[in-house]
């Protein structure tokens, strides 16, 4: 099976679908680029991060519209577009922008179906995550779970190029509003991605290692980092279930509480801020659902309360890394 | 400037006069039935809601009917508006079941979105009606997204936005309007300055004192039309259409007009002079003027008119009774319509 980036296999799932399905476009800032430059080309960027290259020249001005910088009036046209019929791809460079455009997902998005009498509105919005790129407090945030928690969209985290493809398939093919959040430290990674078509369904997670000893719940980059110390303390007889939910809205509860009914310890690595945030969620969610399976406190591996810093050595502290991965499993395995 | 003066000075209309020359019998017929359906419901749903039938909130459009009827009559089913918070007049204008609605504003299982959107939230997408919106400014960037559709599907249909003084000043109306000159897009940006943003005069909020300059600033073409007459916002609205159907890109109309009651209903009104509402509903009614055209030019006998009324009267009477009568929502509709599946 061939390798391919998750820059790629996102970019290979837009081609797919807007070749199968006339009614998909996208719109955003830059996704072709090049409009009324010196040079006269045209997909000249082909969206800032490069993932919807190539869009231009196969489909058109209509259906691939490079937007002003205007988030409100792109996520608008999007629900506006979905009401009237298309299943339209917005672009929102960094989830952060959302700042700008938040009604049109809080408040027009989220309602239609619920205030419009089953209204179908099916739009993605694609934004890029993380932290990562000293790209500091406004182009760094993780907005999974302040999304999630907003009733009427769906929240959609892939860890990896496979799940990407078939995860955006799926998001183009839903009836409901769907974010799509990209992490960009993701993007180079590669995996094996068929070519084809196929699609991963939304609120099913998938059990990245399986171990009895504990329950280790991460989202987004940071599977990738929970599975290097998940695997470490394999070799030294430490064995850990690992969950990728893959989306936060909805959410595979039973995958995880069937886990933590077995461990009895529950890990839970994630970027969103602690407040309210994931990572309590799903706590709260094992505290709830299978107190009488848990053996040890649950423990939470989030960046602090704060902002993102630029500086790389404080974006290092930040972020939850290996040691403090290693650290919360060992704690809850030795409670 | 104050808000009242600034209404009151008739606009530039379109062209002198003789507006809507040319309408059959059956146009103006229903022109003047969706007009006094506006008003009657409205009337309506004022005593209604002063009585405790109604929850929530609830603005009404009494007075600005001839807005939202000489714009919506020109289009079909096939064609997107999107309205605001003040949004009946528009959905009875673009053919939403006036039973259907009123059951929504009181709340009823089987209103119009299922009692789940109330006064400000009713929606017909079949109906081309993409929903009255609680959120000051935020339709007209879907109604963007509609136009793109329309423009994409290239069968000549258009998306217009009705949008008022107060939204003028968000930046969500400047972004749209951008974006719609930017992609060329079919869309009709229909402004109705009723006079008041909420409890302030129109004329403070705007800074440059002129809507329609900035319309311009935009690069839109823009016709202005008397607010409170059917014709001349019929034919304002036509000749803007005539581009924006013909892949000349969004055009706008500028209307003044008033409003009947308050912001809401409960609102006091101090702000207002209180003379204000009784002089123009002698001096300016759309309904009235109507009227007087139809004795004038022989359109319509009074004797048809009046037989309208009476149909109407029946109509908005039915839509109580049965709305009173609907079946209130299950607790389990609830938790209906929030996702197609989850």
């Amino acid at each position: 099976m061939p390798k391919k980036s998750m820059r790629e296999a996102i970019n290979e799932a837009l081609h797919l679908e807007m070749a199968r399905d006339p009614s998909v476009i996208v719109l955003g800032e830059d996704v072709s680029g090049g409009a009324g430059g010196t040079s006269g080309q045209r997909d000249a960027a082909g969206g800032v991060f490069g993932l919807t290259k190539g869009l231009l020249p196969k489909f058109g001005e209509h259906r691939v519209i490079d937007t002003p910088i205007s988030e409100s009036a792109i996520i608008g046209a999007a629900n506006g577009a979905a009401l009237a019929g298309l299943r339209p791809v917005a672009e929102i460079m960094f989830s952060d922008f959302i700042g700008v455009c938040f009604d049109q997902i809080l408040n027009q998005a989220a309602k239609f179906r619920y205030m419009f009498n089953g209204a179908k509105a099916p739009l993605v919005v694609r934004m890029t995550v993380g932290a990562g790129r000293s790209a500091a407090a406004q182009h760094s945030q993780s907005m999974h779970a302040l999304l999630s928690a907003i009733p009427g969209i769906k929240v959609v985290m892939p860890s990896n190029a496979y799940d990407a493809k078939g995860l955006l398939l799926q998001a183009i093919r839903d009836d409901d509003p769907v974010i799509f959040l990209e992490h960009k430290m993701l993007y180079n990674d590669t995996c094996e991605v068929p070519d084809g078509d196929y699609t991963i369904p939304f609120g099913e997670g998938v059990l990245v290692r399986e171990g009895e000893h504990a329950t280790v719940v991460a989202t987004g980059q940071l599977v990738k980092l929970a599975t290097g110390v998940v695997d470490r303390l394999a070799a030294e007889g430490v064995r850990c279930d690992l969950i990728d939910p893959r989306t936060t809205s909805p959410l595979d509860e039973e995958l995880i509480l069937e886990s933590v009914r077995e461990t009895g310890r529950l890990v839970v690595v994630d970027e969103a801020p602690p407040r309210c945030g994931f990572a309590a969620d799903v706590a709260a969610l094992a505290a709830r659902e299978a107190f009488a399976s848990l053996r040890a406190p649950v423990a939470t591996v989030t960046p602090p309360h704060t902002p993102v810093p630029f500086a790389p050595e404080l974006e290092r502290e930040y972020l939850p890394d290996a040691a403090r991965v290693e650290r919360a499993i060992r704690s809850v395995i030795a409670h | 400037m104050t808000a009242e003066q600034d209404v009151i000075t008739a606009p530039k209309a379109a062209s002198a006069a003789r507006h809507g020359d040319g309408l059959t019998r059956e146009q103006l017929l229903s022109a003047y039935r969706q007009m006094k359906t506006i008003r009657e419901f409205e009337e309506r749903v004022h005593v209604e809601n002063a009585a405790g039938a109604i929850p929530g909130f609830t603005h009404l459009y009494c007075g600005q009917e001839a807005v939202a009827v000489g714009a919506c009559e020109h289009l079909s089913d096939a064609d997107y508006i999107i309205s605001t918070h003040r949004g009946h007049g528009h959905c009875i204008a673009k053919g939403c079941d006036v039973v259907g609605m009123m059951k929504e504003i009181h709340g009823r299982r089987d209103g119009l979105n299922g009692g789940k959107g109330g006064s400000m939230h009713i929606a017909d997408i079949g109906k081309g009606m993409l929903g009255a919106n609680g959120i000051v400014g935020a339709g007209q960037p879907i109604a963007v997204g509609a136009a793109i559709a329309c423009k994409l599907r290239g069968e000549g249909r258009i998306a217009a936005s009705f949008t008022g003084d107060g939204a003028s000043n968000q930046g969500t109306v400047f972004e749209a309007m951008n974006m719609a000159v930017v992609l060329q897009l079919p869309k009709v940006f229909v402004f109705e300055n009723n006079g008041y943003s909420e409890h302030t005069g129109a004329s403070y909020g705007i800074g440059c004192e002129d809507i329609v300059k900035r319309i311009e600033g935009f690069g839109i073409p823009v016709w202005q039309a008397d607010g409170f007459d059917f014709f001349s916002v019929y034919e304002a609205m036509g000749k803007a259409l005539e581009v924006s159907r013909n892949g000349g890109g969004p055009t706008a109309i500028y209307c003044e007009t008033i409003r009947y009651f308050g912001h809401f209903e409960g609102d006091p009104q101090n702000y207002r002079a209180k003379d204000e509402v009784q002089r123009y509903r002698a001096e300016k009614d759309c309904l009235v003027n109507f009227r007087a055209r139809m004795e004038a030019d022989g359109g319509l006998t009074a004797a048809e008119l009046d037989a309208v009324d009476r149909e109407v009267g029946a109509l908005i009477e039915r839509a109580v009774q049965e709305a009173r009568n609907a079946p209130r929502p299950r607790a389990e509709d609830l938790l209906t319509n929030v996702y197609d599946n989850y």
